[in-house]
């Protein structure tokens, strides 16, 4: 039953680990609003040519007025590459950072990841974003090395609270296996 | 204008292909649309040395783009994106023929009335897969319906 198995995951973990799973950190918001330049460079790049970007008439009738395309989600929130009187850029993923620490794991991959979108995103909205940890799994040795697989969701919200979409990435960190 | 509706998708119908020629630019373009400034997006020299990658490389953020391009070149503006899942296996490299192409898993329409297709794309390079996509997209079942006027209850992603 996976209620079971769910309890002895959790009986394996380290109390401050346990703690972590279904808790909101690093809830940081975006440098800039969501910009239609941005939207047209994009577009531009991969040569989107959906109306819904290009087209007033066309996104008013469809999505009551401009949005950005659903897979920009992340790019309202990557930081600038300098700002005055920055010292530290915040890393995307602190979460998988802080594992691989507590858990004393040098190397990580991502094994895949997942966007869910939600409401549209808007040109002027403000987007922030938290981490929450959702699940850590038994030591495992795969032929990467031993350590642990675990999911973490980032959440976008826009000014409003209303969730635009999650991204949740499942990580593996691991030690490798000592060859002789 | 292309405007798809769920009768035009049958399980197992492929999309068309679509190809592109992969340069240096498509590569720093997409990068900095994305607000990637890692270098092993436009330094080549860091791509070679650093990385150990054979030049530098299409980013996954800029790679969604591409299919999120692709998935609505097909269904039309009124197609919208409602799930993605990517598995990433291999680079894009400047001098690359990318090659993208789908197919559709499933074809449904949820409790709330929403159409959807759940479609299996695939970027390749001669042959090589690159990234696997699993897409879950609404489409609309009639002609008026518009999977865009959905909000909260009534979007299940």
């Amino acid at each position: 039953m996976s209620g079971v198995s769910d309890l002895s995951d959790l009986s394996d973990l380290p109390v401050d680990v346990a703690e972590m799973i279904g808790r909101t950190q690093y809830e940081e918001a975006g440098e800039f609003p969501v910009e239609r330049g941005y939207v047209w460079t994009s577009c531009s790049s991969v040569e989107n040519g959906n109306p819904l970007f290009w087209d007033d008439d066309v996104a008013s009738d469809v999505t009551g007025g401009p949005v950005a395309p659903p897979t920009m989600l992340s790019v309202w929130f990557r930081p600038h590459h300098w700002a005055p009187g920055r010292e530290r850029v915040a890393q995307p993923l602190q979460v998988h950072f802080d594992l691989k620490e507590r858990f004393g794991l040098p190397e990580a991959v991502m094994s895949d990841n997942t966007i869910t979108f939600y409401e549209p995103v808007r040109p002027g909205d403000r987007i922030s974003t938290r981490q929450v940890l959702q699940s850590v799994g038994e030591e495992k040795t795969t032929r990467l090395g031993t350590g642990r697989f675990w999911v973490i969701d980032v959440e976008y919200r826009n000014q409003r609270d209303e969730l635009v979409g999650v991204e949740s990435y499942t990580g593996f960190g691991y030690r490798r296996t000592a060859t002789t | 204008m292309t405007a798809l509706t769920l009768d035009d998708v049958k399980e197992g119908q492929e999309l068309p292909p679509l190809s592109y020629d992969v340069t240096a630019t498509t590569v720093v373009l997409g990068a900095l649309a994305t607000r990637d400034w890692r270098p092993m997006h436009h330094d080549h020299d860091f791509a070679v040395h650093r990385n150990g990658t054979r030049d530098i490389f299409l980013n996954t953020p800029n790679q969604a783009a591409w299919f999120e391009r692709y998935l609505t070149d097909w269904t039309g503006p009124r197609g919208r994106l409602g799930r993605m899942r990517f598995r990433m296996k291999g680079s894009v490299f400047p001098g690359d023929t990318m090659v993208l192409s789908g197919v559709v898993r499933g074809v449904e329409v949820d409790h709330t009335g929403c159409g959807w297709a759940e479609v299996d794309v695939a970027l390749r390079v001669a042959e090589q897969t690159c990234t696997e996509c699993s897409a879950r997209i609404a489409i609309p079942v009639s002609p008026e319906d518009n999977p865009w006027a959905r909000r909260a209850e009534r979007w299940r992603p």
